[in-house]
């Protein structure tokens, strides 16, 4: 075991107390922020209230905004399920030359900054498409989404896969089961878990996009994080920024709640 | 044998596909590989042959062509060549700053915490990874603001806040990529076996003497993978600066900013932190680290 000084341990405990209060006092100051009756918010809070609550609640451009993530997330994830789970089968199942080629070409789309994807998408769109008289409007937004969210599926699923044992398959195969039978019936339920886990990072690092979205989202249609961006860019509505911003951190509770229980069914064999 | 023409009339695909690996493998990668050069790496390609071509100076309408002219401001205006210095800068603070808190983070959840406390840390860690970007950003600008929280809070011992701008973006972004850098930190030290600890404490070394000597050059690997997260995220972000860097431009800003206005002028920047970040990642792969990520 490691052996630490008293103060050491001491030093230890305080740095990463000192880490959490970094962590959570920002996201606890925009919690007790949602419920500030003033317009412009500032600390410490003088009137609480739901004021602010209650006008997110029917505010129709929020209802929109929140439609089009989830309608983007989810071709994205559907799109990025399909592709991140091929690439990972052929790099798990083959040796071939250009293999770490395809590897570094996936990480790329999010190894590289939002906005040079962005930005490179834009103008793919604007400069060469529209020109052939080729407008992908909503699609185009996908398109650049579904890019970038390969990498999970493909993380998970790729890591799974060479976990596995390629016996099973062959097994199944010597007892005359054609392969889309194998993979349904004998490898799919055994890369399960972490299909849907990579699906589940995909949806949210798509509805979470900001920068990539800016750049290729079809003229007056808001994503969730673009209308935020667009109302923290006014001085006067900063606490319904505060209410929205509170649900998306009450909401990223059901990912980690869900990955948790993936994990845990994994150990069990799942 | 009967049977074997049987199976082969039943399944004509698969058996082929089985004897045909292949075409199995191109079957596999072909719509992938399409979609990912096709559609990403040829509008990388695109945005590097826009940065050749020029603003017609008449239409304000781009033109293609051929001209350096893009290329030649980017080194020569001095602008361009502070926000560039900046912008490294900044990154590498991020990442350096993450490197210190994410070991002895990692040291005291994978070595010295008990299991119900390791598992809440690590709990605690990835939960803001889903919080959301621009929630963050919210959160830095409310806790940081002339009447935020942090002003608050420390004017009793009399300290006031530095107002948005350059450290505090540093501390935004530092906010925004920690759990990168934490995470495989974490995970690297805790798969270091104990009995290293007991030799090494046998040969009379004492804790930080251990760390030093033995964790720390056992998690190069992971510094690096997390440092892929912290660099190019930081080196790229422009939003951190705009709304807690008050002034503050990054190379990021100057892109945004341009791809309406002088699109060769936002390629050709685009391509500097193409290359910071393909240096590093190849940097990277060398080391086996990308394994990690």
């Amino acid at each position: 075991m490691l052996q630490l000084s008293r103060f050491a341990k001491i030093s230890l405990v305080g740095i990463v107390l000192f880490v959490l209060t970094f962590m959570y006092t920002p996201l606890l100051v925009v919690v007790l922020n949602s419920f500030n009756q003033a317009q412009i918010s500032s600390w410490p809070i003088e009137t609480y209230s739901l004021t602010w609550w209650e006008f997110a609640a029917t505010y129709q451009p929020i209802q929109a905004a929140l439609l089009n993530s989830v309608v983007v997330a989810t071709c994205a994830m559907l799109i990025a399920l399909l592709l991140g789970t091929m690439v990972a089968f052929a790099l798990k199942g083959f040796d071939f030359f250009g293999r770490g080629t395809i590897n570094l070409l996936v990480v790329l789309p999010i190894a590289l900054p939002g906005v040079v994807t962005g930005v490179a998408f834009s103008n793919t769109y604007n400069a060469f498409l529209s020109p052939l008289g080729v407008d992908l409007g909503y699609f185009g937004m996908i398109v650049a989404h579904a890019t970038f969210c390969i990498v999970m599926v493909f993380n998970n699923v790729y890591a799974r896969l060479k976990r596995m044992n390629p016996s099973l398959q062959e097994a199944s195969a010597d007892l005359g089961a054609g392969l889309w039978q194998t993979f349904r019936l004998v490898t799919f339920p055994q890369f399960r878990t972490a299909f849907i886990a990579g699906a589940l990072l995909a949806f949210a690092l798509s509805f979470d996009e900001v920068v990539v979205t800016i750049f290729t989202a079809p003229p007056g249609v808001d994503t969730l994080p673009l209308w935020i961006l667009k109302e923290m860019a006014r001085p006067n509505q900063g606490s319904v920024v505060n209410v929205v911003a509170t649900t998306v951190i009450l909401l990223s509770l059901i990912p980690v709640y869900a990955s948790q229980r993936l994990t845990r069914a994994q150990e069990n064999g799942g | 044998m009967s049977t074997i023409k049987n199976y082969k009339a039943t399944r004509p695909v698969s058996s082929y596909l089985i004897k045909h690996s292949r075409v199995r493998l191109v079957g596999l990668l072909a719509l992938p590989i399409l979609w990912i050069v096709g559609v990403y790496i040829l509008s990388l390609f695109l945005l590097l042959i826009t940065a050749f071509w020029f603003v017609d100076p008449f239409t304000s309408l781009v033109r293609p062509g051929f001209t350096l002219e893009s290329f030649n401001l980017l080194f020569t205006t001095p602008a361009y060549i502070a926000t560039s210095i900046r912008t490294l800068f900044i990154a590498i603070c991020v990442t350096i700053i993450c490197i210190l808190f994410a070991v002895p983070l990692g040291i005291y959840m994978a070595k010295v915490a008990s299991s119900r406390v390791r598992n809440l840390l690590a709990v605690a860690i990835t939960l803001p990874l889903w919080a959301g970007y621009l929630v963050k950003l919210i959160a830095m600008r409310l806790v940081f603001s002339e009447q935020g929280f942090f002003n608050w809070a420390l004017a009793p011992i009399g300290i006031k806040g530095p107002g948005f701008s350059v450290p505090i973006v540093i501390l935004t972004l530092t906010y925004l990529w920690f759990p990168y850098m934490a995470l495989p930190v974490f995970t690297a030290i805790r798969q270091i076996p104990s009995n290293l600890f007991d030799a090494s404490s046998d040969l009379g070394a004492k804790g930080f003497m251990t760390i030093y000597r033995i964790v720390l050059p056992l998690i190069v690997p992971a510094i690096i993978a997390g440092s892929v997260f912290t660099f190019s995220l930081s080196l790229g972000d422009y939003l951190a600066a705009r709304f807690t860097g008050g002034k503050t431009q990054m190379i990021g800003s100057i892109i945004a900013s341009n791809i309406n206005l002088n699109p060769p002028i936002a390629a050709a920047f685009s391509m500097v932190p193409i290359s910071f970040v393909v240096i590093y990642l190849v940097v990277a792969r060398r080391t086996g680290s990308l394994e990690r990520m």
